[in-house]
């Protein structure tokens, strides 16, 4: 059992999950269900299969307005933004100056002067002291998170769910990775992304925290019909894991550069210069890198396990998990790079037993187009 | 020990079997707490468990538990089945037994099925 303080701020769903047989845990200050009464593996399935809700709004936003604004993006993120329309969105490392990853964000342009970036809860006072330190001129950088909550509705049958709740002429995004404001959904004005964590079409939902609970409750009466379940905590990590997408505090975190993280391609070194690039010069063949790892044996192997070649410990696991839909125990690692071939055979220390396992290719699960 | 069910402050079940010889599992309540299980680590026939001290453990999709032995002796079979499908724990947790201990020793400090019910409702 994970100890709880008794600090932990409850979502303005709180009532709902508890109603709904959640089972809540504390999880970055806040108290969240880790799961409902279907269980994780129903829920994951639910998602890969037809749709499930999840209440994100820990999550963290912070607003970045003002005529400086895209300069201060360009300078704390590792990613390049010139090309990004309005209504587009881009994720991004946030790096410190020796290269580490500050946190994993996701940038919403509305206009060239103003964007919204979403962080991670866990990091999200971290983050906003260390964007407001690192504001361009002619930059106003607001924490919205207390005012913003957030649904993420994933899976094959979000767009009809969502349609079905909000009228058919709702001016829904369609482009993975975009997004359209003023969205009304049951009555309330939303922000609507087509994006999401767990490696299925879906969109992230952003509204007032007086709202959410009459738009969850709409998404779960337009996708009864549809198979649409809640989900938990618990889903959202077996899920975005299958898809192999990193966590902050697993994959990532301030010793870790974004190389090494395999999340090189969001890092653009000709840029002419942003924050922890000069560290990163010569780095980007990293001597360690992030690899997919199917477990072969019978066993799971969790987070913190070394992994070996032969009696040589060559890394560690970040995340592991028995997949619900692909069926499989799978890991990510860093390890050194020389191992790093997917089929290249190995093994995991699980609590003393040696479980065989094989790199392979990222990532773990990848929808039918 | 009488013939009925008794249960470990740590969440498994025992039941008589035969002279000297009991079934083992987990109980409902711990089965619900950990969820959907995936995986069983069983104990090798033979081996010595103590009161108390783990003998197998269970893995939920989420996290790893500890499946501590309510009783001394040896163990004389385990449930293969499990192995491939874990899932009958949750499904059964009291027909699902996980080893068959013989040369027993009980030890004190086990309750029955109402002591236990109280005992959960503390927790």
């Amino acid at each position: 059992m994970e100890i709880n303080s008794g600090n932990e701020l409850k979502t303005p769903l709180y009532d709902i999950h508890i109603a709904s047989g959640g089972k809540m845990v504390p999880f970055a200050g806040h108290l969240l269900p880790v799961r409902y009464e279907s269980g994780i593996i129903a829920e994951h399935n639910a998602v890969r299969t037809a749709a499930g809700s999840f209440d994100v709004s820990h999550m963290g936003e912070i607003i970045l307005d003002g005529t400086g604004a895209f300069d201060t993006i360009q300078n704390v993120l590792t990613n390049d933004f010139t090309g990004l329309a309005d209504g587009g969105m881009r994720y991004s490392p946030m790096c410190n100056n020796e290269g580490g990853v500050i946190d994993d964000v996701i940038v919403y342009r509305f206009s060239a002067d103003k964007y919204m970036i979403v962080v991670n809860a866990s990091n999200k006072d971290k983050d906003y002291a260390w964007i407001s330190s690192h504001l361009s001129d002619g930059t106003e950088c607001r924490d919205l998170s207390p005012l913003t909550a957030q649904i993420a509705l994933q899976g094959p049958e979000s767009e009809v769910i969502l349609r079905a709740a909000a009228g058919s002429e709702a001016d829904l995004p369609v482009k993975a990775y975009t997004f359209t404001d003023g969205v009304v959904v049951a009555g309330i004005e939303c922000l609507v992304s087509a994006s999401g964590y767990t490696g299925e079409a879906g969109y992230e939902i952003y509204m007032p925290p007086e709202g959410v609970a009459v738009v969850w409750n709409a998404l779960i009466d337009s996708g009864r019909d549809f198979g649409l379940i809640p989900c938990g905590l618990g889903a959202r990590d077996t899920l975005r894991l299958e898809a192999s997408m990193p966590l902050y505090g697993h994959e990532l975190n301030e010793d870790i550069t974004p190389f090494e993280a395999s999340l090189g391609r969001y890092v653009k070194m000709d840029k002419p210069d942003f924050i922890g690039k000069g560290a990163l010069e010569g780095k980007t063949e990293p001597e360690r890198i992030r690899v997919g790892i199917e477990v072969t044996d019978k066993g799971i192997a969790r987070e913190d396990c070394q992994v070996f070649s032969g009696d040589v410990v060559i890394g560690k696991t970040t995340s592991g998990t028995m997949c619900p839909y692909i069926g499989k125990a799978v890991a990510m690692a860093i390890i050194d790079r020389e191992f790093a071939d997917p089929g290249t055979q190995l093994e995991i220390d699980v609590r003393g037993r040696k479980l065989k396992a094989v790199t392979v290719k990222m990532p773990f699960y990848k929808k039918e187009k | 020990m009488n013939n009925g069910m008794m249960f470990t402050k740590t969440h498994e079940w025992v039941r008589k079997e035969g002279e000297g010889v009991v079934l083992a599992g987990l109980s409902a309540h711990a089965v619900t707490e950990m969820g959907d299980l995936v995986f069983i680590n069983l104990p090798q026939v033979g081996t010595k468990v103590t009161a108390g001290e783990t003998m197998a453990d269970v893995e939920s999709v989420k996290a790893v538990s500890d499946v501590y032995s309510p009783v001394s002796g040896v163990v004389a079979e385990v449930n293969e089945s499990l192995a491939d499908a874990p899932e009958k724990i949750n499904e059964a947790p009291y027909a699902s037994w996980i080893a068959k201990i013989e040369s027993v020793e009980i030890p004190e400090g086990l309750m029955t099925e109402e002591e236990y019910e109280e005992y959960l409702k503390d927790i």
